[in-house]
């Protein structure tokens, strides 16, 4: 008689790819939904194009790579990766970049890897970051958030600024928009301006800029929701706020006129949505669970580094990236270790 | 050791080992001077006449030096000749050596050059010597071009832009500007562009070796089954 055993583990578990990125996409939908109440429709517009093209590309390269469609197509991660690339660009960037953004995002930085687990680099990160470097101007050129805009944009004029690149007669660019409030906090803490002189400007709310800080919360929702659904680790957006609260605090404590409060940090920027949902993608982070908060704390850091003596105004993305690239060594020294193996203890000898 | 064909000089040092392709000797000028046609020209041309001299006087003497300090007297003898080059090029192209500036003296350090006096010219006569400094100097300056053209055209819309830099001011006129508001793509001009290309152009080479090889296998394949064919 043959006793037929398989090898652990034994209880299969019902996540699946397509499962965890549909979930994400729920929680990305409050933010969403936030960004375009206070920012006008063009973010809805601009997702709708950079999912269309992410597939439009993916299906190519699959079919490029003699790869079946299907599976690939309908497992969501081009979704997620294109709709995250839309939420970090401005809502009125033109049709082409967003083609430029997505076709880096999918293309370079996710297929010729080989594909969904392959990719080093986080794709939606390498998308945005290579608009950054070629358009600084264009995707630095935020909207003014909906309680200081005299010139909110409706969802046709949305559509053909972003199809068309031109505004209505009636309005110039510099009417429609605004710089970024770590923008302002940039540019005025060059000018030898403090802290609190600058924050005079409408611009800023409680904590971040006015309407930044409420799409932030609602993304921070749907991210914790993601963390108590255990589709995200804990580990690693605790880690993001724990590294930037860690550089930040002190210097701030010691001169709060020329260094933002750790709070502006959190609640500005890209620092929210990189803690819940750019830092947590399973292929590029860290495995391990101490790995995984070291993962965090380096972003948080290098975020707040590259924000403070940097150039760019924000780093999230940056260090979203170089953590990517030390993930498998921090894995290589955290591995956990297995049961049984490898003990401590010494024997006397 | 039988001597090596002249035709196999030129098809190795073109394609098959190609310096910037093949053996990714020489990376550092390779990536840092390509974002124009006429910047990777001119680092080519000097590359060429480097590797020509020195492959020339290190088979001239490589009877005479003794084999415990080959290393440092070729160096030397590449250092010389990539001096008097920088002396030309500050004499006559002077507006090219101050755009190219630390990467013509780098030249001494590139591997590619030591590499084939090492390799090649300590072992073979003059006249294969100098064939195989010019081939592979060709193959590497094609590659600096090719590279250069790239991300010229997709950086900033342009081919051959400043060619009167190199080939005095009856070029001026040679720019090509197809595009008449074409707003530049940063990132192919900066270092990361300078990756992605060369990775292409790789991937291209490797496409092309591949395609090339399975024609050959086909075409031996069906060679083999003809008389089979006839036999039934």
């Amino acid at each position: 008689m043959e006793f037929r055993t398989t090898s652990s583990p034994f209880v299969a578990d019902r996540t699946h790819v397509s499962r965890i990125m549909r979930q994400v996409l729920y929680a990305l939908v409050p933010g969403t939904l936030a960004t375009a109440w206070y920012f006008g429709p063009g973010v809805l517009i601009s997702i709708v194009l950079c999912v269309a093209f992410a597939l439009l590309l993916e299906g190519l390269m699959l079919r490029l790579r003699g790869r079946p469609l299907k599976p690939f197509l309908t497992d969501y991660s081009a979704v997620v990766t294109a709709w995250l690339l839309a939420l970090c660009l401005p809502p009125l960037v033109p049709w082409w970049m967003l083609l430029i953004g997505v076709f880096f995002a999918i293309v370079v930085a996710k297929q010729l890897y080989g594909g969904l687990g392959y990719n080093p680099f986080n794709p939606a990160m390498i998308g945005y970051v290579v608009l950054l470097v070629s358009f600084p101007r264009e995707v630095s050129q935020w909207l003014p958030p909906a309680p200081l805009a005299e010139h909110p944009l409706g969802l046709m004029d949305s559509l053909r600024v972003i199809l068309t690149g031109s505004l209505p007669p009636e309005l110039s660019w510099d009417a429609v928009t605004m710089a970024t409030p770590l923008d302002v906090m940039k540019t005025g803490l060059k000018m030898d301006q403090t802290v609190s002189e600058i924050r005079e400007n409408p611009l800023f709310g409680d904590f971040g800029g006015v309407g930044w800080e409420w799409i932030r919360n609602w993304l921070a929702l749907g991210g914790l929701w993601l963390a108590f659904r255990r589709v995200i680790d804990w580990r690693i957006p605790v880690g993001v706020f724990l590294g930037m609260g860690l550089v930040a605090t002190p210097f701030y404590l010691l001169n709060p006129d020329s260094f933002a409060s750790p709070a502006f940090h959190v609640f500005s920027g890209g620092m929210i949505l990189g803690a819940f949902f750019i830092a947590t993608d399973p292929v590029t982070a860290s495995t391990t669970p101490l790995g995984r908060l070291i993962y965090g704390m380096g972003i948080g850091i290098l975020a707040w580094i590259i924000r403070t003596w940097g150039n760019y105004p924000d780093g999230i993305a940056f260090a979203v990236l170089l953590m990517n690239l030390a993930a498998p060594t921090i894995d290589y020294y955290t591995r956990p270790r297995v049961f049984g193996a490898g003990s401590q203890r010494k024997d006397g000898s | 050791m039988s001597e090596i064909s002249h035709r196999q000089i030129i098809v190795d040092g073109l394609w098959y080992n190609n310096t910037g392709l093949v053996q990714l000797l020489g990376l550092c000028p390779l990536l840092a001077v390509t974002s124009t046609v006429v910047n990777g020209l001119g680092l080519g041309l000097a590359t060429v006449a480097t590797l020509v001299t020195s492959n020339t006087v290190v088979s001239l003497i490589r009877n005479h030096v003794r084999q415990e300090v080959r290393v440092p007297v070729f160096v030397l003898i590449i250092a010389s000749i990539v001096t008097v080059i920088e002396l030309i090029m500050h004499a006559w192209f002077h507006e090219l050596y101050l755009i190219l500036g630390i990467f013509i003296p780098l030249i001494v350090t590139n591997c590619a050059i030591l590499g084939r006096a090492e390799a090649f010219a300590a072992k073979h006569d003059v006249g294969r010597a100098a064939l195989d400094g010019l081939m592979i100097g060709l193959g590497f300056a094609a590659v600096l071009v090719v590279l250069g053209a790239m991300r010229e055209f997709i950086g900033s819309g342009t081919l051959l832009a400043h060619a009167e830099l190199l080939f005095g001011d009856a070029a001026r006129a040679w720019e090509l500007a197809p595009f008449e508001h074409y707003r530049g793509f940063l990132v192919a001009v900066l270092p990361p562009g300078a990756f992605f290309g060369l990775g292409l152009l790789i991937a291209l080479k490797n496409l092309i070796d591949r395609r090339a090889e399975r024609r050959a296998a086909s075409l031996k394949a069906r060679m083999a089954n003809e008389p089979a064919v006839q036999g039934t």
